[in-house]
């Protein structure tokens, strides 16, 4: 279908550009990639008065990767993530989970911040965000707040954003230097959204981990993350017997639903698959084969 | 609603255009443009059939707004062949049969062109891979990958993917 009629605003700042939303609030859709929100509208599921265009705001380009961590503001393409070496040494994990999100022409317009501002719980991203404890950035006409992963997606398409606040940065903590990533998926097609996939992290030293996060995605209404399961993995050898005991703990904690593509048993099966898939690919990337 | 002053360049041709703020860049280059090419398979960013290369990177016309193409250098479909002279990838899809309604044609073609551009030559699996965001209704994919080997062949021995403008 075609778009419906709104009123189109292009702020050149951001300061512009919180203005109008303070202005219009829960009328206005922030526009950034536009690769979620104007199928939204083409398929009329939303139907904002005011689309405010933040396309054009140069305080909004930051991408910056570097030993100390790693900055990515609203309007980071994920093609320009996927090619970014800076991002491939010091956010592996966000370099990892690039591949697998739409297709290379999506790549080519979506937003890292965008695909976690809308929040739909079997992205990619906002697992990444959640794996390695990321902080967003909101601003408003009052100023600055800084939200946990955590405790950012609230439920399905639903953020602890405020109508009139801009999801302007994320930060990722610094990578550390004994950690390895993985981002693995189950999805009926390449680049479909997936049945469940996982985001994860497992940290070795001398021989036996020593911290391990798994962000599961496709999983629940929000991205989540299995604690249980990361504290089993503590203290023992990165061996897949190890992994293997984390994949039966998530196996049995998740709670995921069941639609036409997979009943929940079947995810909750697949998530222990990838638990043990996901921990070997992430332990294979800083040498250690399980 | 909202009009907006639009300066694009499409195949090396600039165009400044008046157009309603929600109308997609799709329909922009069909109707005000006149480049029925670039064709429109779902309009919500499933079929891939609306795939043009915008600053030399593919991307869905049906999922932007045509303002938000302001300033940008387009090449659609239309643009790939020299004149009389079918670009190479043209050449290739056509000597492999590949399509055979060919409405998702202009999709696979600038997604193909994009792709070979940045891997002059693909295996088997990255083809299907890379082109998974077209959609075709018809024969399935095995003429259109066929399509794509052929063109790698082509191009390996007249030069690059690129588009010349």
């Amino acid at each position: 279908m075609k778009n419906p009629p709104f009123i189109y605003h292009r702020p050149e700042s951001l300061a512009e550009a919180l203005a109008l939303l303070a202005e219009f609030g829960d009328d206005a859709k922030i526009l950034a990639g536009g690769q979620s929100l104007l199928p939204v509208m083409a398929l009329r599921l939303g139907r904002p008065d005011h689309v405010v265009d933040i396309g054009r705001i140069p305080e909004l380009l930051t991408l910056d990767a570097g030993p100390s961590g790693t900055t990515i503001g609203a309007l980071v393409r994920h093609a320009e993530a996927e090619r970014s070496a800076a991002i491939a040494t010091h956010a592996p994990l966000v370099a990892a989970a690039a591949p697998h999100i739409g297709h290379r022409a999506i790549r080519t317009r979506g937003t890292l911040v965008g695909s976690v501002a809308h929040a739909d719980p079997a992205a990619e991203m906002p697992a990444v965000c959640l794996a390695v404890g990321a902080t967003m950035v909101a601003a408003s006409v009052g100023g600055t707040r800084l939200i946990d992963a955590a405790d950012f997606h609230e439920g399905y398409l639903t953020t602890a954003l405020e109508p009139n606040e801009i999801l302007t940065e994320i930060r990722l903590p610094a990578w550390p230097g004994d950690a390895g990533g993985a981002v693995v998926e189950i999805s009926r097609r390449h680049a479909d959204y997936a049945l469940v996939g996982l985001a994860c992290i497992i940290e070795v030293g001398d021989g036996s981990i020593t911290g391990a996060a798994l962000a599961f995605f496709g999983a629940d209404s929000t991205p989540v993350r299995v604690a249980d399961a990361e504290a089993v993995l503590v203290g023992r050898p990165p061996a897949e017997s190890a992994f293997a005991a984390a994949a039966e703990i998530v196996s049995a904690r998740l709670d995921p639903p069941s639609d036409i593509h997979g009943t929940a048993n079947y995810r909750k099966h697949i998530a222990g698959v990838l638990t043990r898939r996901g921990l070997a690919e992430a332990a294979a990337t800083i040498g250690v084969t399980a | 609603m909202s009009t907006e002053q639009v300066n694009v360049t499409i195949n090396g041709l600039s165009h400044s255009l008046d157009v309603e703020a929600r109308r997609t860049l799709a329909d922009v280059i069909r109707e005000d443009v006149g480049l029925t090419g670039t064709h429109l398979g779902c309009e919500h960013g499933v079929c891939g059939a609306c795939t043009i290369l915008l600053d030399g990177q593919p991307a869905r016309a049906c999922l932007m707004l045509a303002v938000q193409a302001d300033g940008a250098e387009i090449t659609t479909i239309e643009g790939l062949a020299d004149g009389d002279e079918m670009h190479p990838v043209q050449r290739a899809m056509k000597e492999a049969m590949a399509f055979q309604c060919a409405f998702c044609a202009p999709g696979f073609l600038m997604s193909t062109v994009a792709l070979l551009e940045e891997n002059p030559n693909p295996s088997a699996e990255e083809i299907r891979k890379e082109l998974s965001g077209n959609l075709c209704r018809c024969t399935g994919y095995q003429s259109i990958v066929a399509g794509v080997e052929t063109a790698v062949r082509l191009l390996s021995s007249t030069g690059t993917a690129g588009v010349n403008q």
